[in-house]
């Protein structure tokens, strides 16, 4: 997916819209922004109390409710910034370093 | 759940997560930094403003990484426009609904018309604009993100930046103390324009902006919303901080949530003890260079500052007179 987003990143001015509008609303999901992250939040499902402030906050919109209640994250997007964690009452999130 | 403005909004004392919309109205993917404050806001903005919106955005941080060309993160109709011209732009789609309404070609409700800019796109560049669009009372929100420098240019300085700052273009050293000037008070500015709803907010206290700006779209004329984004990159600050510096400059009484209701100043967060400004300047590398004395000068100024606000949220008068408009016509009748 990430490369089809770098082939289409590179638009011929034949091809733009007139007035270069953007005619597909939020279609910045196609852009992985998990790529940039070098350490990523681990949930533990034991700790969390299901308030959701790790949801109100998170400025990238990575963390989704299962239909079950739960919190998970969206590594796709995540970047990795640590609010959660730090937001987190019950300290159920951890950040854990990015390995290769 | 869209229909949960600021009436139903008065019963409840406790706000849970689940209350707040699900739908996503600034999707996932924008190219901001982490941690960033400012994305935070929009999105809460965002879904305060629901389906029904149209958005004029100023150029800035937000327009550059939430629009570079062949995506956008925005779910509503949105348009980029200049420093100077985003008010004048937004006033001029609030015209061009109401004669559409007018002539019977737009069936319906009309959508709400924002304007959105940083805060050189609000404090510098586009105050003439604004001030124009305020004073010709166009039915408008106005929405300045507030991370007190030019960011994404190479954090330059704004007539927003606080006293003591370092920013690239004011550089602390032997014969400097950073910024020189203190922070251009935008809020003020704004009522003595006679804006009938004029609020400040900051996205660490979620409940209070979500419901700041569904106020600000549901008064009739212009309204203007400053919120203060915590800003990682600028601020020098860690990012997993952002929330809590947002919570400490509230704390601290830097920046104190309050609203100005057809010119009547009411604090809607209440602090109970105002923390020193120094556990807030700890936690950004902008602020390193104070010391001790020049932490107590900018401690003074907040306090007397502070203590202003007061006194005007206790005054008994407004800032200035309100004449309704459906009174008169029932005295003429």
């Amino acid at each position: 997916m990430v490369e089809k987003v770098e082939k289409r990143a590179i638009v011929g001015w034949r091809n733009l819209a007139l007035g270069c509008a953007i005619l597909e609303a939020g279609s910045s999901t196609q852009l992985l922004t998990g790529t940039w992250r070098l350490q990523h939040p681990v949930i533990d499902q034991q700790l969390c109390n299901r308030c959701g402030l790790c949801y109100i906050y998170c400025p990238d919109m990575a963390i989704i409710k299962t239909p079950a209640g739960a919190y998970e994250h969206d590594l796709n997007y995540c970047k990795g910034c640590g609010i959660c964690a730090e937001e987190c009452p019950k300290k159920a999130i951890t950040m854990v370093e990015e390995e290769e | 759940m869209d229909k949960f403005g600021v009436a139903q909004s008065q019963k409840y004392d406790v706000y849970a997560s689940r209350l707040l919309p699900r739908e996503e109205y600034f999707t996932s993917g924008h190219r901001s930094c982490q941690g960033c404050g400012e994305a935070l806001a929009v999105r809460w903005v965002c879904k305060a403003l629901g389906k029904e919106a149209v958005i004029a955005h100023a150029t800035g941080c937000m327009e550059i990484v939430s629009s570079g060309l062949p995506q956008t993160a925005w779910m509503h109709p949105w348009l980029h426009v200049a420093f100077e011209n985003t008010a004048a732009v937004a006033s001029g789609i609030e015209a061009g609904f109401k004669i559409l309404s007018r002539k019977g070609k737009w069936p319906g409700r009309l959508p709400k018309v924002v304007a959105m800019g940083g805060d050189g796109g609000t404090s510098d560049i586009g105050l003439q604009a604004l001030s124009g669009a305020m004073e010709r009372g166009h039915n408008f929100t106005y929405i300045c993100w507030d991370n007190e420098a030019y960011m994404n240019t190479g954090i330059q300085r704004s007539s927003s930046t606080p006293y003591g700052a370092m920013t690239t273009t004011s550089p602390p050293g032997k014969r400097s103390i950073g910024q020189a000037t203190w922070k251009k008070n935008m809020v003020a500015i704004a009522v003595a324009h006679g804006v009938p709803y004029v609020a400040t907010a900051s996205p660490s206290y979620v409940f209070d902006l979500y419901f700041k700006i569904k106020k600000a779209i549901e008064t009739p004329g212009p309204a203007y919303v400053h919120v203060l984004c915590v800003c990682p990159t600028g601020w020098r600050s860690a990012t997993d901080l952002t929330v809590r510096l947002g919570r400490l400059a509230v704390e601290t009484a830097v920046f104190p949530l309050y609203e100005v209701v057809n010119g009547k100043y009411r604090l809607t967060v209440e602090v109970p003890k105002i923390r020193p400004v120094k556990d807030y300047f700890r936690l950004q590398g902008r602020f390193r260079h104070l010391r001790e004395p020049e932490i107590n000068f900018i401690q003074r100024q907040v306090t007397s500052q502070y203590e202003l606000l007061l006194k005007k949220c206790e005054a008994a008068y407004p800032e200035f007179p309100v004449i309704s408009h459906t009174e008169e016509s029932q005295e003429g009748a």
